[in-house]
């Protein structure tokens, strides 16, 4: 069951993040694709997620919580600079 | 231990003049007589040993596999120099104080005195190859110092620029030399050297050894053809040439001849070089003093002459003819040193140099003139003077020589030796008469009188030596001559006389021809000056050397504007190409194939984050031009690249590919916003394609060798690693031993090259005069800073602080570390910068990042220091286990401080730099009162 469902999981989730390229790619806003490479940061932490139960391992948690500190941190650089330029003001 | 302290006490000492000047002249000039006085003290208490035959010896190993010791000995030799070091140190020091002037930077000329004093010190006590050659090279940069002391003649610095360039490139032969030496020898003691001459000489590479040695001491001691150094160093200071340019320096050339004497000399190549080097040296040098009007460039030329001569008594080769050279030694920095001091005096209170200028000094300056003829008859070898003795032992040994340069001409070198004679009592007859005696000077700069007591002392003092020398060698130079010819040639020294009477033979016939010859030329004088001006061509050394280094100078601007042209294209295209060439070649050749290794399984997951990474990849160098499209999918590059590092089970990796991607983003954000939003096309199509082509190149080559490599059974250090991680660095994470205790010290420096790289990227932006405060409760403050980012920001704080401390405190046995949460905070604390602003950040936070970077530097070199306290070697790790109540057992580590310095210079490093490249725009773009200036 368990097997079934990672498999789904992971099918789901590659699915998802060509789904986000392809927002990235086609914009056709820079909003539109900074949007995109949050989302891609997001499915990413569920990716982790999965590999974790997989091989039953904590291991890779500590990643998946930076990328969320880190992928925020991102997105709100790319924000800031869309609307002000200077980020650091 | 006292041999340590001899040549440390300058080398330290130095500070003391260059302080003490605060409180007066007397203070500085007294402070580095003290420091003299002390070392030569302690010379001196080594006498009774040295004269009993001993050797006292200091020797430190340092790294005993290639042979390097610090190692000093006190034979005879070393002995008899460093007593003209010290002893004529302490006259100059004396005779200094009266010379320099008000305006004269006094702590500074003493503080350079004594680091060339050490220096000096440190050649003639060596008693390892390396260690002398590293004090040869001091007492060149050291003796620039001097030489450029008066920093406002254009001479000075020149002339020092170019005994810089003759002596420190010799010493760059002399390295070659020294290193082949120690290679036939299989040491690099000296004194193990010394005993194996004939192992030497019948090895096939003694030629190019000795003349890569002689190269060395030729520089120094201004031999011909690398003679042209010294007049041009003349625009030292008095005391700075009587002191290098007669006493130390030019004669390092010549002790490094007595040093080596026994190992390198004897040969007819031997014979040849440094004896033909000599005699020309002293013929040339001595006929060109003649011809100088300048006090000081007549005694410059007299001294290369002088140097000739003692060249040529080692290039004879035999026991008896190096005990001259050793004694003459003796007698020159005597004499020569007090008439350079004389011939600053005359300068001092006359004010000109020029000898046209100057007669009939005798009425002003009796007693000046007294000290003078003194010294200038020794000059010249006049009986009862110390330049006799040694002058007429110096004729007998030309006379009786092994070796001839022509067959059948044995007169030639008698010859030279006593036409070089003539001239030489010609100058010194010139020195003296032209000066002190004629009709009085009319138009001097000066009216001239005798100069103070402290001036005329350390000349009286040699001038006396030379006198009582002269008259009773045996008692008072006797004793030191024997020891120091005995520890020049390694055995007793032959029979040889020190007495002024040796009946009537061939040297007294050469000395009545020098002398009659030479009171003749002095009369004709001007007929060989007018000679040597005139028709007689005369290559100028100074135009030649200045051309030679600029077309030197053109030449390296041409290749390195041929290779490098400013372009990072094509930079990267040179290097990549480079690399493909070197990993396919392997591959073209055959030696490199994949192995039997079994692959990784394949995964429909890898697949798609191998197919965005590929793509994404592609899609930045197609998009670099539309930069911030280009920044995001760069990003992308980043987070697959994290994804990849897990999938091959590397977290820490993924946990700093993280981190550094956002501080990344960041950075470019700030750079991005400088820069225009598109980039220009600048490349043609052909470059595109070879540009494509090599990147293909690039990437297929990596792929191949990271196939073969994985697949090809390799035997890693990390097994080493894995095993050795926790028994010998207390953590079971091996990614983290690494670096903070297997590689620690590349750790350290890493973080000292990010804190360097911070305090630049301060300095140069702190010089753009951007303002230190930040106004904060402007109206667009809700566009700024929107509400509810600064809110959530904030919430955020502590959280990210947890997480790095965290981080910070698992790293040692599990992913993480102090790099990593020091990463962490600087992003947590950069997200208040972008949410809160430049203004209400740093009133909250510190404020002084530099300040914490060399906390952090300090932190984790204190760590590294700390190892010594217990015996240990810089940066030894240190853990162990403590049981506290309620917490229970617990690990202590050393390596804990040093992440904790890791941690301080990362986050501060990070922020400095960002911080202060945040601030460029908003003080180009927004004077305080253009607060709605945005760009």
């Amino acid at each position: 069951m368990l097997t079934f469902a990672l498999t789904f999981g992971f099918t789901a989730m590659g699915l998802a993040m060509l789904l986000n390229i392809v927002r990235l790619v086609k914009g056709p806003d820079t909003v539109d694709r900074v949007t995109a490479l949050d989302t891609l940061y997001i499915n990413t932490i569920a990716v982790l997620m999965l590999v974790g139960i997989r091989i039953g391992s904590d291991i890779f948690f500590e990643a998946a919580l930076l990328i969320a500190m880190m992928g925020f941190v991102g997105t709100v650089a790319l924000a800031k600079h869309i609307r002000r330029g200077s980020i650091i003001e | 231990m006292t041999l340590l302290l001899i040549v440390l006490l300058p080398l330290v000492g130095a500070l003391l003049p260059a302080w003490f000047i605060r409180w007066g002249r007397n203070q500085s000039a007294l402070a580095a007589g003290v420091v003299t006085g002390t070392a030569f003290a302690l010379l001196l208490s080594l006498s009774s040993s040295v004269f009993a035959g001993e050797v006292p010896r200091a020797d430190w190993t340092w790294m005993s596999s290639i042979g390097l010791s610090l190692a000093f000995m006190a034979d005879g030799l070393g002995y008899l120099f460093a007593f003209l070091i010290l002893g004529i140190g302490l006259l100059v020091v004396l005779y200094a104080r009266y010379y320099l002037s008000e305006k004269d930077p006094m702590g500074r000329f003493y503080a350079y005195l004594l680091l060339f004093m050490g220096a000096m010190l440190g050649v003639v006590l060596a008693d390892n190859l390396i260690v002398l050659l590293v004090f040869w090279e001091l007492t060149s940069l050291t003796s620039f110092l001097l030489i450029g002391y008066w920093k406002h003649l254009p001479e000075g610095r020149q002339g020092a620029r170019m005994a810089l360039v003759v002596t420190g490139g010799g010493g760059l032969a002399m390295l070659a030399g020294f290193i082949l030496l120690g290679n036939i020898a299989g040491t690099y003691q000296l004194s193990e050297i010394l005993q194996m001459g004939e192992v030497i000489q019948a090895h096939d590479l003694y030629a190019p050894m000795l003349v890569l040695v002689l190269i060395g001491a030729f520089t120094k001691s201004a031999q011909f053809p690398f003679h042209f150094w010294l007049p041009h160093a003349m625009a030292a200071p008095t005391p700075v040439s009587a002191y290098l340019h007669s006493a130390t320096m030019v004669k390092a050339g010549v002790f490094l001849l007595a040093r080596l004497f026994p190992a390198l000399s004897g040969t007819e190549l031997w014979f040849f070089l440094v004896t033909g080097a000599g005699a020309a040296t002293l013929l040339f040098a001595a006929y060109v003093a003649l011809t100088k009007h300048d006090l000081k460039g007549l005694l410059a030329y007299s001294t290369v002459s002088h140097l000739g001569m003692i060249t040529v008594l080692f290039g004879i080769g035999t026991a008896a003819a190096a005990v001259v050279g050793i004694f003459h030694i003796m007698n020159h920095a005597a004499f020569k040193a007090s008439l350079f001091m004389n011939a600053g005096i005359v300068d001092h209170e006359t004010g000109t140099r020029d000898i046209r200028r100057l007669s009939g000094l005798w009425a002003a300056m009796p007693i000046t003139g007294v000290l003078a003829i003194i010294a200038a008859a020794a000059m010249a070898g006049v009986p009862l003077f110390n330049g006799f003795l040694s002058k007429e032992m110096f004729f007998e040994q030309a006379w009786a020589l092994e070796y001839q340069f022509v067959e059948g001409v044995p007169w030639l070198l008698p010859a030279i030796v006593t036409l070089a004679a003539l001239f030489s009592v010609a100058y010194s007859i010139r020195l003296v008469w032209s000066v002190f005696f004629g009709p009085q000077a009319e138009d001097l700069p000066k009216p001239p009188h005798d100069p103070p007591f402290g001036m005329l002392l350390p000349v009286g003092i040699l001038a006396a030596l030379c006198i009582v020398v002269g008259i009773v060698p045996v008692l008072v130079a006797g004793p030191m001559l024997a020891v120091a010819a005995t520890a020049t040639i390694g055995i007793a020294p032959p029979e040889y006389s020190l007495t002024l009477w040796h009946g009537f033979n061939i040297p007294l016939l050469m000395t009545a021809l020098a002398f009659v010859g030479g009171i003749v030329a002095y009369w004709k004088r001007w007929a060989i000056i007018g000679l040597h001006e005139g028709p007689l061509p005369f290559p100028e050394a100074k135009r030649i050397f200045d051309g030679t280094i600029d077309r030197l100078a053109a030449f390296s601007h041409g290749t390195t504007a041929a290779l490098e042209n400013g372009s990072l294209q094509r930079y990267l295209a040179l290097l990549v190409g480079a690399a493909v060439v070197a990993m396919g070649w392997p591959f073209l050749t055959g030696s490199w194939s994949a192995g039997p290794g079994p692959g990784t399984p394949l995964d429909g997951m890898s697949l798609v984050v191998w197919a965005i990474l590929v793509g994404a990849a592609v899609a930045t160098a197609a998009l670099h031009r539309r930069r911030i499209l280009a920044l995001v999918v760069v990003s992308v590059v980043g987070l697959m690249l994290a994804l990849a590092f897990v999938h091959l089970s590397a977290p820490d990796l993924a946990l700093t590919q993280l981190s550094v991607e956002v501080v990344t983003v960041v950075l470019l954000l700030l750079a991005l916003h400088l820069l225009p939003k598109e980039g220009p096309s600048e490349d043609s199509i052909g470059r595109k394609a070879r540009d494509v082509g090599l990147a293909v190149a690039a990437g297929c080559a990596v792929t191949a060798m990271a196939w073969v490599i994985l697949t090809n059974p390799v035997d890693t250090i990390s097994g080493f690693h894995l095993a050795e991680s926790y028994p010998g660095g207390g953590g079971t994470n091996v990614v983290n031993v690494i670096l903070v205790d297997f590689r620690g010290f590349d750790t350290f420096g890493e973080i000292i090259v990010l804190a360097i790289a911070g305090l630049g990227i301060y300095a140069m932006i702190d010089a753009l005069g951007v303002p230190d405060r930040w106004k904060i409760g402007s109206p667009d403050d809700e566009v700024r800073y929107p509400l509810l980012l600064t809110v959530i920001t904030r919430l955020l704080l502590p959280l990210a602080l947890l997480v790095s401390m965290y981080l910070f405190l698992r790293g040692h046995n599990q992913p993480g570390g102090g790099f990593i949460a020091g990463l962490v905070t600087a992003v947590a604390l950069i997200l208040q910068y972008v949410a809160s602003g430049i203004g209400w950040t740093t009133d909250r936070f510190v404020r002084d990042y530099h300040g914490a970077i060399a906390l952090g530097v300090l932190a984790a070199g204190a760590t590294g220091l700390g190892a010594w306290l217990f015996g240990y070697p810089f940066l030894t790790g240190w853990f162990d286990y403590f049981e506290l109540p309620i917490i229970g057992e617990f690990e202590l580590a050393s390596a804990v401080l040093f992440d904790i310095g890791v941690y301080l210079t990362v986050v501060a490093g990070v922020l400095l730099m960002l911080v202060n490249m945040g601030k460029i725009r908003n003080a180009s773009a927004a004077a305080p009162d253009a607060a709605d200036g945005e760009g």
